[in-house]
């Protein structure tokens, strides 16, 4: 983005503050225009005649640095790219990493099958939502134009999510393509042999495609200035991922190097990035040993600005720490970090329900009203204003003491003697420390739930009613 | 000054010297060149003219070669080459857009405003400096973000592994590498630098806590002679986290490791900071200064041990806490991530190196359930491969964002985490290569 205040952005808005965007003046949409969380489109009386050069002038300095690409079409389409910034607390990062997991043309077709149903099938429940992986590469390891359009073929067949087609050789890439044309997939690549049959393939089928050149980030620059010259802007940048040693560091300083310059506003190179974590099984026999560097590499280029990456472990290990760490990177720092303090009913609670006493951070909240809701336990849970810090550090720091806790509760306006029929708190296995102090400042039965709150349906079996 | 030529002359031209065609040039319809003497050209309609006319140019040198010419010398000298390379035969029946890459420069900066460098700490001190260690630990010294090409790390990470004065709860995966030396912290120690790699030992002296066993301050500090006895690394005591406890279990600790250059962890500002600070500054140690996931109680902090308690600034290390995996990583990655800027763009109250209680990771529910607790997931695969990515993964995170020290637990995690912030730091060397077919790899 070529500005930074909002007086800058207010400049070009019609000035009437008329509301239609849902904001009560263009100075305030101004400002969700500079923070991206509203788009200029939202503001309809710009697309009138009389506005259209202020419109596009406006777009133009707001467009994100960092070019953004689709890949895929429909529900499953995948947008990559679009950042403005280096370090994630000075906005937000924008497009999660796309994670892509391997299949190849030598594959039996039953296994290719079962492969690319793991892939699309994998979810882990988060905060609410599952964490997914998002794409399908296919790569070529026949180099025979027919084994590649039957495995596209097959996996097009099986999955709506996107591909990215793996060929060196265009004439396996065009075979692809004829068969996945409508699926908008990614090309991969162009390199500096190849490049005039790849650009003409990606032109033809108007499809995204990236650009390879190990190590060479003049040949890379080289390579994306000509294809956009060439009339093609949806360009994604792979500049090798070396899996080891100093090449690794290399690597690792060729991805600092292209994102530094591109938000610099060296618009030659500015697309998202690729990273290939794939590598690691190059260099590693052992599969346990493969999918944790893989992983590891992952976790560095999920971090220093990959924007998309293939890889090829499908093991849970591997998966579960990819998903995660990209959607610690990729959270928008903004959000809130607590919840409300105070108390809420999951379910239907009675006056037999347990009552929980948890933290209003965010995070721990949401895991124990997850843990507690999926397994369909009616009860009352408390957040306690802990500042948005959790158990273990609150009780650590103070923040979870028994007179907060008492303190919760009095505020919310329940009373343990008059709406249970127990009068008993469950406190959080990680705030055991608490339970005499909070017996006295409350007068309440304390009982010590279990340290994780995954562990609540097995220990309420146990303990839940409490014996008189 | 304007120059017209059109295409059908050239066409013309060519009829006069009786050439029927020139092959793979056709030249449709009747393009009038308009070349002024700058802009007003878009680029890509330039460029594909320029291009469409080099391409002619260079029939025409074949033409000049037919009829006797060295055309290619005239090239060679015009434009500096020594060959002139053919166009290359397309293929796919389509005809490439441009003939040769666009020549380019890939440019960068360096970082301009990073000039403070942060505070170099040394942990140990060997019978030179007053100690009984046979090797110290430096951290901290940096003037970049780590990793980075702006200026090389002056110093690498190091791992300082976990030891407890009694056998507590540890996750299966962690305790079956400790069950011969749970009841034993010297042999632990031991262990942990023998067998696991550990570049330090942190004894964690949890049994003083008053709701534990409220083992005296005296006692403990036995236990800190033993470990002391037992390995020559340099070392970090923990007290208990008990605010109450700990000032005073930690002075008794610094008193019997004076001269050791111990990490004292940790002062915070729910306790009484200055009796740690004193103690340290009393016998010659470090304080590790943790606050909670917040940069200006960070600030604080450090600023009170600076200057109420004359805490000297190569006696200060950080520990802005970490949160696991998946458990609020991402407010420990940003606040160290923005603690190391700081520091960089000369706030010295935060140009300390920094210390990660990376096992901390051991906490998240992924990292040791035998299975997922919620039906809708997917498997979640074995636990034993499970739990050491997780503390490689956070701790590996939190060095991306500038810690220089982990404090961790699993054997595994250790080598791992050592390998890869060791490659990124430049000292691991491998067989170089090659991955421009990696797509073929039969992987």
């Amino acid at each position: 983005m070529k500005i930074n205040s909002p007086l800058e952005a207010y400049k070009y808005l019609p000035g009437t503050n008329c509301a239609i965007c849902g904001e009560q003046t263009c100075m305030a949409f101004a400002s969700h225009l500079i923070d991206r969380s509203k788009k200029l489109s939202e503001c309809t009386p710009m697309l009138e005649d009389k506005f259209r050069k202020k419109l596009d002038q406006l777009q133009g300095l707001l467009a994100p640095e960092i070019r953004q690409v689709e890949i895929g079409v429909g529900e499953k389409v995948v947008k990559i790219g679009g950042d403005d910034v280096l370090y994630r607390h000075k906005l937000t990062f924008f497009n999660q990493t796309a994670l892509a997991y391997d299949v190849w043309d030598t594959m039996d077709e039953k296994d290719l099958v079962e492969r690319v149903n793991k892939i699309q099938g994998f979810k882990k429940f988060y905060v609410g939502n599952f964490l997914t992986v998002d794409m399908v590469a296919v790569r070529s390891t026949s180099n025979d134009p027919k084994k590649f359009a039957s495995a596209v073929k097959k996996v097009v067949e099986t999955t709506d999510m996107p591909l990215v087609l793996c060929s060196f050789n265009p004439e396996v890439l065009k075979a692809g393509l004829e068969v996945a044309k409508d699926r908008n997939p990614l090309l991969y690549a162009a390199n500096k042999d190849n490049w005039q049959q790849v650009a003409a393939l990606a032109l033809e089928y108007d499809v995204p495609v990236t650009l390879f050149a190990p190590n060479d980030l003049d040949l890379l620059k080289s390579l994306a200035k000509t294809f956009a010259e060439m009339g093609t802007e949806k360009l994604v940048l792979d500049p090798g991922t070396f899996p080891s040693g100093k090449q690794l560091k290399e690597t690792f300083s060729n991805f600092i190097k292209i994102r530094r310059a591109g938000i610099d506003g060296d618009r030659e190179i500015a697309f998202p990035l690729m990273a290939v974590p794939l590598t690691a099984w190059m260099v590693h026999d052992d599969p346990v040993s493969a999918s944790y560097w893989e992983t590891v590499v992952a976790s560095v280029f999920t971090i220093k600005y990959g924007d998309i990456m293939i890889l090829h472990s499908i093991e849970p290990y591997a998966m579960l720490p990819e998903l995660h760490i990209r959607d610690t990177i990729y959270t928008d720092p903004r959000k809130p970090v607590s919840v409300d303090p105070g108390m809420y009913k999951i379910g239907a609670p009675t006056k037999d329900s347990p009552v929980f006493v948890t933290t209003n951070f965010a995070l721990t909240y949401y895991t124990v009203e997850s843990d507690i809701s999926s397994n369909k336990i009616d009860c009352f849970l408390w957040a306690i204003d802990t500042d948005g810090i959790g158990v273990e550090a609150a009780v650590a720091g103070g923040q979870l003491t028994a007179a907060k806790i008492k303190k919760g509760i009095e505020e919310s306006g329940f009373n343990m003697k008059d709406d249970t029929s127990h009068n008993t708190i469950i406190l959080p296995g990680l705030a055991a420390r608490l339970q005499g102090d909070v017996e006295d400042e409350t007068g309440s039965k304390i009982l010590i739930g279990p340290a994780d709150s995954g562990r609540i349906p097995g220990w309420l079996e146990k303990n839940w009613p409490p014996k008189k | 000054m304007t120059q017209k030529m059109k295409l059908t002359q050239l066409t013309e031209m060519l009829q006069e010297l009786n050439i029927e065609s020139l092959e793979g040039v056709t030249i449709e319809g009747d393009i009038e060149l308009n070349i002024t003497g700058g802009g007003g050209l878009n680029p890509a309609l330039a460029y594909a003219l320029g291009s469409e006319i080099s391409q002619i140019s260079l029939h025409m040198a074949n033409i000049g070669r037919m009829l006797g010419f060295p055309a290619e010398q005239l090239f060679a000298s015009a434009f500096g080459m020594n060959g002139i390379p053919g166009p290359q035969a397309p293929s796919l029946g389509t005809t490439p857009r441009m003939q040769e890459l666009l020549a380019s420069k890939f440019e960068v900066a360096k970082m301009s405003n990073w000039n403070n460098p942060i505070q170099e700490v040394t942990l140990g001190a060997t019978s030179a400096d007053g100690g009984s260690r046979k090797s110290t630990v430096t951290i901290g010294g940096e003037n970049a973000l780590p990793y980075y090409f702006d200026a090389a790390m002056p110093h690498r990470n190091y791992v300082t592994m976990d030891v407890f004065d009694m056998p507590i709860g540890m996750a299966k995966a962690v305790k079956s590498n400790y069950d011969d030396v749970i009841n034993d912290p010297a042999e632990w120690a031991k262990k942990v630098v023998r067998d696991f790699n550990a570049d330090m030992v942190t004894i964690h002296l949890i049994s003083t806590d008053p709701l534990i066993k409220d083992t005296s301050a005296r006692d403990a500090a036995k236990v800190v002679e033993d470990v002391l006895q037992a390995v020559d690394v340099p070392i970090v005591i923990g007290g208990s986290g008990n605010p109450e406890k700990d000032p005073e279990v930690l002075e008794k600790a610094a008193e019997v490791a004076a001269g050791e250059r111990v990490l004292l962890a940790s002062a915070s500002l729910n306790l009484d900071y200055e009796r740690i600070a004193r103690a340290a500054v009393e016998h010659g140690h470090v304080v590790l200064s943790w606050t909670q996931l917040e940069i200006n109680a960070q600030k604080e902090l450090n600023r009170k041990l600076m200057k109420q308690c004359k805490v000297p600034r190569d006696s200060i290390v950080m520990d802005p806490t970490t949160a696991a995996l998946g458990y609020g990583l991402d407010y420990a990655y940003t606040n160290m991530e923005r603690i190391r800027l700081a520091g960089l763009m000369g706030d010295d109250e935060l140009t300390f190196p920094m210390s990660s209680g990376t096992t901390n990771a051991w906490g998240a529910r992924e990292s040791w359930m035998v299975a997922s607790p919620l039906k809708q997931d997917s498997d979640w695969g074995p636990r034993e491969y499970r739990g050491p990515i997780w503390e490689i993964v956070t701790g590996l995170a939190l060095s991306l964002a500038g810690n220089d020290m982990f404090m961790m637990m699993h054997p595994t995690s250790v080598q791992v985490l050592k390998e890869i912030t060791q490659t990124l730091y430049g000292s691991i060397e491998a067989e170089e290569l090659d991955i421009s077919n990696w797509i073929g790899a039969e992987v």
